[in-house]
């Protein structure tokens, strides 16, 4: 068949955005030369009979603007000195691409196939310059072609047929080495004791296993799917702040942790739900994720999900795929909730660093990239993402880490799934491709594994839209006039078909035909279409007289969907079978109950802390115009204005907050249309303390609920989320240091009776160079939360209001500064260098009281003074509000010695809050016990000032403005 | 007091389409009855757009936008159901379309539809050639268009959100700027120091020759409530007075209601 190539560009009057914006991209990159101009164009190739004159109007009426657009058929004359063309790599997710074979084929009536590209004509460059451009701003080989002329291919390539073939693989004689090899040669990840367990197993049943069943095994039983080193047995040598309820110390003096999750997180939310919060808590840790009670008819839930590795090494991708694969999880919670909000934070390397080691994307890259994937995805999706933030590390150079967030919401009636026997397996969605398996790309002329990709599972690209029809069309089924049409749901993430299926029928078993499943090319075997991890796919137990209207469902939304098989099978079997062919069968059982338990040493040792021999007070304007700039604490609004934070109505606090969008607390949106109930959403994240995870985590745990409670939240209807993200788990130090950030959590959670509903964890985030040096990111553990907001109109947010209103300080500072911001800019400032503590008493009584005084309607402003500390926040308040403060510098000290440490030390639990003179008593009578006092008066004077600062405004805010340099 | 059926106002859901139920909402709340239906199921039910009064093309990415925003949306239109929305501009039925809506609505040829003269207009990426979520400063020139009429009395009126990337505003020629002016087509202005995208003209929204169609690339379907406003914390209780966005469709569903002597 013919491939037909149409190219469009922008006509000379519209001008070409994209153009200049790939010149500023090679400005920001650095790179050693850059283009004076680059033109680009769109590329589509067609395959497929179509007349000239069907070309033509094809071009003129779909591909082209008439206003605004030049096109040609065939390749224009070259308009620069050098050219470049950048295509997707044959099998790699082309969103694009199908979307116009859809259209093409609405249009004509019949299938063209298209691929797409982009086509960049640049001036003022060499050849080699403009190939490394290619190479860092414009492609990423992993999944694109770079051409240095226009590309035309004579055919597209198509897979192959292959006949069914199923593998035995020996085994039951393997000796424990040759067990060992078999697991990495077959990318199996299983550890020895695994695979013995599952050799036993096999000679029982007095046979091999076949290829899919111990490729089943190896997805079910993978740290991603059962988090096997968190559920592990653990032997803890060291201290622990607070003892963990039932654990005492074995023989050997450690403390034996017979399941870490289920001992410490598990343990704090179960224990909160015997207390009070049994009927609020609707569903914890068992779904795809966790669900609370919104009002009498509604329900909310919360996941949130990282995507490291495919980020790392493209980043677009991953970041997409990790937002649209945490969207299908709140769909397949219950029986599907509907996604109303989103959350990101990232962390990357420092966006000046020149140094990046080999097999690393600069973090720059990384970031945009990332920014790049979420807006794209999120705003596809009409979800609104409304929170977030950016963290540097040089430690994440080679790991970067991404966490997406989603909130849904549900009515109380559809917060559970039952999947029943008889049911058919329905998959909805994406079709199945080799995505995850040998990786995104395939060779054309071959496409067996031949160049077997050991980051091939990584390299996805999402399509949105097939996503959103996805969801359109659930949420019609959940809400369908003869009610819910599935009786349950999930999604196809790790481990595909297998995880899903394996899940929903865990405990009926599964007849399952994969041979229906639709696929993206011919070729692929049944093993890799039951462990495919292609994206937006759904999995829905559905009884059988339903079929039909799912079916006209799908139909109107342009989704495809397959009928997989059954659910119930006797004894719970998994039965796999490709047409007439059986090629695999096991038993439920083995497969989730089978996993050997482990016992793994951990060891804990208290960090020495180096006191300096000698400090010195900074000067306060300048630290804090330092500290605004620090890209932790710069705003962030060049990524924010990239999301579309305000889509579906919703939201009621915004990222940014006052006439000066100033950085906001936390976000608020309505989950119910018409209701002034709202919720909070909210992040704590403390990194600088990660030399003691116990400290870190009970911190990223009072962080979060002051941000929720800055805004309004009831801080008795807060629930939180727990994301590890570890260098390691190999060795038993960083294996100690999972337990007290474990036991944080714990802790924590009872303390501020915040129960934790959900959490996911990412254990293995450290790079190897080529010289062999390891880099290990800093130990990092993300609490998200959402708290409820009895009325939304009594939300405060964080920028002043009012010159002559008093601002008040609640909670106490102490001299420790170990792992604050102030020492990233002043190494010999003045404090304690150890790490502060989150009070676990104190900290819970404050938060209530400024959510008491808050509800009151005592406080026209509230923020929380965390990084950077109370001198920080209090400018980030005023600037924000465009209002001037005048500070009490004596009040501001306190009891402290040091001034400097008193403005930026970064003690948990504290607040600033905005209230007017006259209701200062009233605050009095609100706050009780807590400490608090006036250490300032906001005023017309543009400045922040007291003895010792003086700056303005407009100063402190162009440096908040203009720190992080995205 | 009579009480007689809210008038039905059709609003069309497409793949990609993500911003219908806050434009349901608007109608709902401003007396109208939202009756959201896939472009799909209208073009085997053709006769829903007869029986519509009012009809809402919504924001989003239709079809992921590709190829260009609402392209494939537009030739979907032009080839299934634009006779039946001609049919109901013809009949006088207000029709309004931010954002995606007002992408599709160019390149359909609901608009400019300048009486006499067959001109095209474009909306371009930005000139910042970024997506880009903000509320700017707008302004509504004296125009035939039903929607923004008095929308310079409420309090509040000067801002409206917007999130497009591609929303720059392009003629055909200078002379349909020219015609687009004369004919008070021009409903909506960005204020010149708050341009966010490089719109000819600073325009940000237009309406056809009937004064029925209005497209716009900002949301007033997102400004129904004063805590959508990004500093109602800072503007104390305005409870009692109408967000302009919802001012917008209460105009559309008031014309039509007196148009057809029903209640809102």
């Amino acid at each position: 068949m013919t491939v037909h190539r149409v190219e469009v560009r922008p006509s000379d009057t519209a001008g070409d955005p994209k153009g200049a914006a790939v010149c500023a991209t090679a400005t920001a990159a650095s790179l050693a030369a850059t283009p004076e101009r680059v033109d680009t164009s769109a590329v589509y190739l067609l395959e497929g009979e179509l007349s000239t004159d069907e070309l033509q109007q094809l071009a003129a009426d779909l591909l082209a603007d008439p206003v605004a657009e030049h096109v040609t058929i065939g390749a224009a004359e070259p308009r620069g000195c050098q050219l470049i063309e950048v295509h997707p790599q044959p099998g790699v997710m082309d969103p694009e691409a199908e979307a116009v074979e859809a259209a093409i084929e609405a249009l004509i009536g019949r299938p063209i196939s298209v691929r797409t590209g982009r086509r960049f004509d640049l001036h003022g460059i060499n050849a080699q310059d403009a190939n490394t451009l290619a190479l860092r701003c414009l492609s990423n080989p992993l999944i694109h072609e770079i051409h240095d002329a226009p590309h035309h291919p004579d055919a597209f390539e198509h897979g192959h047929t292959r006949d069914v073939q199923v593998r035995d693989i020996p085994l039951c004689d393997l000796d424990d080495d040759a067990l060992q090899k078999l697991s990495r040669e077959a990318h199996l990840f299983l550890s020895l004791e695994e695979m013995r367990k599952v050799q036993a197993h096999y000679r029982t049943l007095g046979r091999e296993p076949r290829e899919i069943e111990l490729e089943t095994l190896a997805q079910t039983w993978s740290e991603h799917c059962v988090h096997k080193t968190l559920k592990a047995t653990i032997d803890y040598h060291g201290t622990l702040p607070q003892s963990i309820p039932n654990i005492e110390p074995g023989e050997s003096g450690a403390l034996r942790i017979d399941n870490l999750l289920k001992r410490t997180v598990a343990a704090a939310t179960h224990t909160l739900m015997a207390e009070d919060l049994g009927d609020w808590c609707l569903s914890v840790f068992v779904d795809n994720a966790g669900i609370v009670a919104f009002d009498d008819d509604t329900a909310v839930c919360f996941k949130v999900e990282t995507h490291n590795h495919p980020s790392a090494l493209e980043p677009y991708g991953g970041a997409a795929t990790g937002i649209g694969g945490c969207i299908r999880d709140v769909l397949g919670t219950g029986l599907a909730a509907r996604p109303i909000a989103a959350t990101d934070v990232f962390c990357v390397a420092p966006l000046g660093i020149t140094n990046v080691p080999d097999g690393c994307l600069h973090p720059r890259r990384i970031l945009n990239q990332v920014v790049a994937g979420v807006r794209d995805y999120g705003n596809r999706m009409g979800i609104p993402t409304l929170n977030g933030g950016v963290w540097f590390d040089a430690g994440h150079v080679g790991n970067p880490l991404v966490f997406c967030g989603c909130v849904g919401v549900m009515p109380r009636d559809r917060t559970h799934g039952d999947p029943q026997a008889g049911d058919r397996i329905i998959a909805m969605g994406g079709r199945t491709g080799r995505d995850g398996i040998h990786g995104a790309t395939f060779s054309s002329a071959e496409l067996t594994d031949t160049h077997a990709d050991e980051f091939s599972h990584a390299v996805q690209i999402g399509n949105a839209i097939t996503e959103k029809k996805v969801l359109d069309a659930i949420l019609e089924m959940r809400d369908h006039e003869s009610g819910c049409l599935f009786s349950a749901i999930t999604d196809c993430g790790a481990g595909g078909f297998s995880s899903a299926v394996g899940e929903m029928g865990e405990h009926l078993g599964a007849t399952v035909q994969l041979e229906r499943a639709p696929l993206k090319y011919v070729g692929l075997t049944p093993v890799e279409i039951w462990i495919s991890e292609a994206q937006e796919r759904m999995v829905m137990s559905v009884p059988a007289e339903k079929v039909d209207t799912i079916a006209a469902i799908c139909a109107d939304h342009e989704v495809e969907w397959c009928d997989l098989g059954e659910f119930g099978t006797e004894g719970a079997e998994l039965i796999l079978n490709q047409g007439d062919v059986e090629v695999g069968r096991l038993q439920m059982d083995f497969m989730h109950n089978g996993l050997p338990d482990l016992v793994r040493e951990a060891r804990w040792s208290e960090p020495t802390i180096d006191q300096p021999a000698a400090t010195n007070e900074v000067d306060l304007g300048n630290t804090l115009k330092a500290l605004l700039s620090h890209p932790n604490i710069a705003a962030k609004s060049s990524i924010i204005r990239q999301y579309d934070h305000e889509v579906q109505g919703r939201t009621v606090l915004k990222p940014h907050a006052g006439v000066n969008a100033g950085p906001a607390d936390a976000a608020v949106v309505t989950p119910v249309r018409g209701s002034t109930r709202g919720l909070a959403i909210a992040n704590g994240l403390a990194t600088g303390l990660c030399s003691d995870p116990y400290h870190m985590v009970t911190a990223a745990v009072d962080e979060c609920v002051r941000n929720l409670v800055c805004v309004g939240a009831d801080p008795t209807r807060i629930a939180i989320l727990d994301n590890y993200c570890w260098p390691g788990c190999d060795d038993p130090d960083q294996l100690g240091a999972l337990v007290r950030a474990s036991a944080g959590c714990h802790d924590a959670g009872i303390a501020y009776r915040t129960p934790f509903i959900s959490g996911k964890d990412s254990l293995n985030n450290q790079f190897t160079t080529e010289s062999g040096e390891t880099i290990r990111i800093p130990a990092t553990l993300l609490i998200s939360g959402f708290g409820i907001v009895d009325d939304i109109r009594t939300c405060v947010t964080m920028d002043a209001k009012h010159a002559t209103h008093a601002l008040v300080l609640a909670g106490d500072t102490t001299d420790r500064v170990g792992g604050s911001h102030l020492l990233q800019v002043a190494a010999d400032a003045p404090g304690n260098r150890a790490l502060p503590e989150t009070n676990l008493t104190t900290g819970p009584r404050t938060a209530h009281a400024v959510a008491n005084a808050i509800a009151q309607g005592k406080v026209y402003a509230a923020h929380d003074a965390s990084e950077g500390g109370v001198l920080l926040a209090a400018a980030e308040m005023a600037f924000s509000g465009g209002i001037g403060l005048a500070l009490d510098m004596a009040a501001v000290r306190g009891e402290l010695e040091s001034t400097t440490v008193a403005c930026f030390a970064e003690t948990p639990s504290r607040y600033l809050l905005e209230v007017c003179p006259n209701g200062l008593d009233a605050l009095a009578e609100a706050m009780g016990d807590v400490p608090h006092r006036v250490i300032g008066t906001f005023d017309d004077s543009n400045r922040v000032h007291g003895d010792g600062i003086d700056v303005t405004l407009d100063d402190l805010h162009l440096a908040w403005a203009t720190g992080l340099g995205l | 007091m009579d009480f007689m059926a809210r008038p039905k106002a059709l609003v069309l859901t497409a793949p990609g389409i993500n911003c219908d139920a806050e434009l349901c909402e608007a109608f709902d709340l401003a007396g109208a009855e939202p009756m959201p239906v896939h472009i799909n199921r209208l073009a085997r039910n053709q006769h829903w757009m007869d029986e519509a009064s009012l009809i809402g093309l919504p924001g989003g990415f239709s079809y992921g936008d590709a190829i260009a925003a609402g392209r494939i949306c537009a030739a979907l239109i032009r080839t299934q159901i634009i006779d039946g929305l001609h049919q109901a501009v013809a009949r006088g039925v207000p029709m309004i379309a931010p954002c995606n809506g007002f992408q599709i609505a160019v390149q359909t040829g609901l608009l400019p539809n300048i009486e006499g003269r067959d001109a095209r207009v474009a909306l371009l990426h930005n000139d910042s050639g970024r997506f880009v979520d903000r509320w700017v400063k707008v302004n509504y020139p004296e125009s035939r268009c039903v929607w923004t009429r008095g929308l310079d009395v409420p309090a509040g009126a000067h801002v409206l959100p917007i999130a497009h990337g591609e929303g720059r505003f392009m003629c055909d020629s200078d002379d349909t700027m020219a015609a687009l002016d004369a004919a008070g087509q021009i409903a909506v202005r960005y204020a010149a120091d708050d341009d966010p995208n490089g719109s000819q003209g600073l325009v940000a929204g237009i309406c056809d020759h009937t004064g029925m169609v209005l497209g716009l690339m900002p949301h007033p379907e997102r400004y129904l409530h004063w805590t959508s406003h990004p500093t109602w914390t800072v503007m104390g209780d305005l409870s009692g007075q109408t967000p302009v966005g919802l001012a917008m469709f209460s105009n559309a569903v008031q014309h039509v209601c007196a148009a057809e002597q029903c209640t809102a």
